[in-house]
This record gives structure tokens, C-alpha cells and sequence, in this order.
């Protein structure tokens, strides 16, 4: 086998992971209602096309072929599990925990149509972020079950130790088993799909700005992810403005982040950014789903945020950046979500809209963000810009010892030692 | 599936006195969510405890004669004050339920039920 057709089958088993994966999940988890056996049985599946593929090549339809491969995976483990619980009973066990093995009807198995496959993949998107689930649960089933990546790759992304990652799993999908978590569309969709957005919106942030140590700040791989989810919740619920709202947010992001940083690594300010570098096609798309969620005349937080996002970034210079409409926005989004950080950048564009002593009264007037790094490296910068000098660096000073990404920390310790000189 | 609503609140807040139209009202909701309950074919069983001050701890461990103290097993800000035990067809369904529930302040633990040797 070449190299080319190597990778073109490394691709077509990465696509089948990401995209069929979840969808054959989403069907069988509701067929058999039973999210646990579903999801062993799609992996069963994903190893035998990793171990088949290469000798035999990609089959014609890989989705169709995964989902035979997974509803047999699925008829073995229930039959050996069936045995395996005769033989409990025999032996005398009484299991009151383990839900008996739900009856299998493989008639009713058909090869879902279009229609049913956008509902049971809401359904699982609903699941994964079922507010019964804390937050970093929500995160990791979500990326595992809908976007289709392993744990390893999470765990890769986050950070974090595997068996860690693998156990926040494992503890949630037997949560949703245990508690009977349903595998269902609320009935009052806002607020749930509230929890939704906020998943995404989590993914894309520690993708954007990784908490984590010297991997480099961005994780392009969790971008990327977080835009695919929301794309495909986009084609789940269209005409959503909030959906909308995410996406343009995302896009306006996206467009900005190879300026992020400098060839060593290091953090650059919106101000310093080169703006020719920015990625014009991000920023038409951003503008074009914007506008398309400002017309339904529905506001919302993430609308408000992309607003803001679209002024900063289709600012040719960062002189003719609107502070005063941008102030106003953070104005409105303060009142729409009460959030104190929220409220510190809105004193960010204060200062630069009426001058650093206006944006330092509201940054006084926040309670609650005593530990937050970026409230005193904007108390340091606009207490430098009022002419303050020692107590800016003693500012920036804190927030370097508070802020945990490396980068960020040698940014605001190069902050807090060229005011010294 | 059966599910427990597991009720915790701060005891000793000034509940109205029974006799006045605050008791009455406040008690009218109570029945109006215990008959929803039983209407809904909800209901299995559900009880109001007296508070802890009358309560009395056994603890077992391993086979060691129990020991006894007078008061609850911990001492929190809230207390278990009373519980629900209901059938509902999932979790989403139970924490409807249990969102009906008046309680002015304090907070309802959700746990699903293992077994119930009387379950039908």
C-alpha cells in the first residue's frame, strides 16, 4: 500500500470515528435504549474497520457499514451478557443495580432516514449536556459522544491525565444509567439548550486560551472541534439566532487567532495585532451568520458578544476601533447576564471610550474576582495609563502571580519589570 | 423507576404559627403538591420529620457494639426536615416533580432508588 492510500485511509477512519460514529451511536443508543451497550458496540465497530480497512480497503458506504458492524457488536455483547446473567440467577445472585438486558428486536433496526438521525443526534447533544451532569462531565461526554474523539484525544486536550479523563466518563455515562437520565428532546428546549451552547462555548475558551502548562496557548484541535459542534447543532436547530449568535463569535475568534501570538510564542495584545494577517474569508462568514442572527430580532448574550467580536475585528486599525458602541454593548450584556467579568470588560472599553480614571471606577466597583488575574492586569494597565506607576506594577505583579498559563504569566511579568526601569 | 426527594432546610427559620392565614396559606400548598403528587399516580409515600433536636443516632461499625447519641449524625446548616418517595418515568421527570415542591428555602436531593423490597 502507498503512502497516499495510507493516509487516505488514516482520513476516512478519522471520519468515521468523528462523524459516523456519533451518528450510528445516536440511533442505536435510542433503539436499544441503552447508551452504554450502544457506545461499546461503535467502538467494537471503529476497531474492526482500524484492523480491516487497511487489507481490505474503504467500503462504499462507510456509515451503513459501521452501523451492520456496531447492531451485530451490539446482538453478541447482549447475548453474552444474557448468558452471562443466567448464570448469575443460577448462582443465586440478585443484581438489583445492573438494568437487565433490554430485549433486542433487530427488525426493528432500519436504516434511520435524515429526519429521525437529526433528532437522536439532538437527543444525544440534550444528553451529554443533561444539567444533571457537572460541568466538566458535560464537556468530556460531549467531545466523546457527539464529536466522536477518544479519550485519549481529550485528555490530550485538556491536558489532563488520561485515566482521569476516561473515569469523568466512566462515572457520568453510569450516572445517565443509573439515575435514568433520558435520551430525549426537553420540552422546554430554551434553557437546555442554554446548557448547550455554554459546552461549546467552554471547549472553544480552553481552546482559544488553554489553562494548561507549556503546550503552547492555543489548542487549534479544540477550536476547530467546538466550531464543528456548533455547526452541526446549527443543522439540528436551524434559524436559532443564540446558535447563530456562537458561531459568528467563534468565526470572528477564529479569523484573529494565528496573531495571537509572535514566532516566540508570546501573547500580543488586540492593539499590536497584525491585522493584515487576519483571516478575511473567517471574518466575511462571521459577518454573513451575524447578520443573519441579528434579522429574527431575537437578542441574546451570544449575539451581543459576536457584536462586539465583529467591531473589534472589522476595525482596519486599531485606532478606529468604536469604544463608546463597544462600552454600550457591554453594557447590555451585563444587564442580560449579571456577570462581573462581563462587567470588567466593559471597563476595559469605558477607559478607552472615556479614559482610564471612568474605567477604573467600575473596575472598583467589582466584587467577587479578587482571585481573577485578568481584574488586576486591568487595574495594572489603566492605573499605568492615569499615571500610577507603582501601583500599577504592584497590579501586575498580582495578576502574575495569580494567572496559570505560562504565557500569559511571562507576558505580566514582562508588563510588571519594563515599568521598574 | 422510583425516586427519592430527599427535603433540606434550615429548621430554625420563623415558620408562620399555626391559627394564622400565613400557616393556612403556606400549608394549602403543601397539600396542593402532595394531591398533584397523588393524582399524577406519583405518589408512593412522603412525611413531614419532626425537627433534630428530637432525633437520635445509632452507629454501628463492623460488628463493635453500636453506640448512641442524642441529636442527628451531623450537625449542618440544614437539615433533613422531611421526604418524598415517588415513581416518575425518568430523572427528568422526577426533577419536575421535585421543582414543585414549596419549599421556601433550602434544597431537595434527587437520589434514584436501588431497591425497595416492597416495590410491585
Amino acid at each position: 500500500m502507498s503512502a497516499s492510500e495510507t493516509s487516505t485511509v488514516d482520513d476516512a477512519l478519522t471520519h468515521l470515528a468523528r462523524v459516523d460514529g456519533p451518528r450510528v451511536l445516536a440511533v442505536l443508543a435510542k433503539r436499544l435504549n441503552n447508551l452504554d451497550l450502544a457506545d461499546d458496540a461503535v467502538q467494537d465497530g471503529l476497531v474492526d474497520a482500524t484492523r480491516s480497512w487497511p487489507r481490505t480497503g474503504i467500503p462504499d458506504n462507510p456509515g451503513g457499514w459501521l452501523m451492520a458492524v456496531a447492531k451485530r457488536r451490539a446482538n453478541d455483547r447482549l447475548r453474552a451478557n444474557g448468558a452471562a446473567h443466567r448464570r448469575e440467577k443460577a448462582a443465586g445472585y440478585q443484581t438489583f443495580r445492573d438494568h437487565e438486558a433490554p430485549p433486542m428486536q433487530p427488525s426493528r433496526f432500519l436504516d434511520a432516514d435524515s429526519d429521525t438521525l437529526t433528532d437522536e443526534r439532538l437527543r444525544l447533544m440534550f444528553l451529554c449536556c443533561h444539567p444533571a451532569l457537572d460541568s466538566d462531565s458535560q464537556v468530556a461526554l460531549t467531545l466523546r459522544l457527539v464529536g466522536g474523539l477518544t479519550t485519549s484525544e481529550i485528555s490530550s486536550s485538556f491536558l489532563l491525565p488520561e485515566p482521569t479523563l476516561a473515569q469523568r466518563i466512566v462515572r457520568a455515562k453510569r450516572k445517565i444509567r443509573d439515575a435514568n437520565i433520558p435520551l430525549s428532546i426537553p420540552q422546554q428546549l430554551e434553557p437546555r439548550l442554554g446548557v448547550v451552547l455554554s459546552v461549546l462555548y467552554l471547549v472553544f475558551n480552553e481552546g482559544y486560551l488553554s489553562r494548561g502548562a507549556d503546550q503552547g496557548a492555543v489548542r487549534t484541535d479544540l477550536v476547530q472541534e467546538s466550531l464543528r459542534l456548533v455547526d452541526l447543532l446549527a443543522v439540528l436547530i436551524p434559524d436559532h439566532s443564540e446558535i447563530e449568535g456562537l458561531r459568528a463569535l467563534q468565526l470572528f475568534a477564529l479569523a484573529r487567532i494565528k496573531t495571537r501570538f509572535d514566532e516566540e510564542g508570546e501573547l500580543v495584545l488586540l492593539e499590536n495585532q497584525n491585522r493584515q494577517a487576519w483571516n478575511g474569508a473567517a471574518i466575511a462568514a462571521g459577518n454573513k451568520t451575524l447578520a443573519r442572527a441579528l434579522s429574527r430580532m431575537r437578542p441574546g448574550p451570544y449575539q451581543v458578544q459576536a457584536m462586539i467580536a465583529a467591531l473589534h475585528t472589522n476595525a482596519a486599525h486599531s485606532g478606529d476601533t468604536n469604544w463608546p458602541r463597544i462600552s454600550e454593548l457591554y453594557r447590555q450584556l451585563e444587564s442580560m447576564t449579571g456577570s462581573a467579568v462581563v462587567r470588567l470588560n466593559r471597563a476595559v472599553a469605558v477607559a478607552m471610550a472615556e479614559g482610564p480614571d471612568a474605567g477604573l471606577a467600575l473596575v472598583d466597583s467589582i466584587a467577587g474576582l479578587d482571585n481573577y488575574h485578568l481584574l488586576h492586569s486591568t487595574r495594572a494597565e489603566l492605573l499605568l495609563r492615569s499615571g500610577d506607576v507603582e501601583a500599577a506594577r504592584k497590579s501586575f505583579e498580582l495578576a502574575e502571580l495569580l494567572a496559570t498559563n505560562p504565557v500569559e504569566k511571562r507576558h505580566l511579568a514582562r508588563r510588571a519589570s519594563s515599568i521598574s526601569l | 423507576m422510583d425516586y427519592m426527594l430527599l427535603l433540606y432546610s434550615d429548621e430554625n427559620w420563623n415558620a408562620p404559627t399555626p391559627g394564622t392565614p400565613e400557616f393556612d396559606a403556606m400549608m394549602g400548598e403543601w397539600m396542593a403538591f402532595n394531591q398533584t403528587l397523588i393524582d399524577g399516580g406519583h405518589w408512593i409515600a412522603g412525611a413531614n420529620l419532626m425537627p433534630t433536636t428530637t432525633a437520635t443516632t445509632l452507629v454501628n461499625s463492623f460488628g463493635a457494639p453500636s453506640t448512641m447519641t442524642d441529636g442527628p449524625y451531623v450537625e449542618t446548616k440544614e437539615q433533613l426536615g422531611g421526604f418524598y418517595l415517588v415513581k416518575a418515568a425518568d430523572l427528568d421527570e422526577a426533577l419536575t416533580l421535585a421543582k414543585g415542591i414549596p419549599l421556601p428555602a433550602g434544597s431537595v436531593e434527587v437520589r434514584p432508588v436501588a431497591f425497595r423490597p416492597d416495590a410491585a
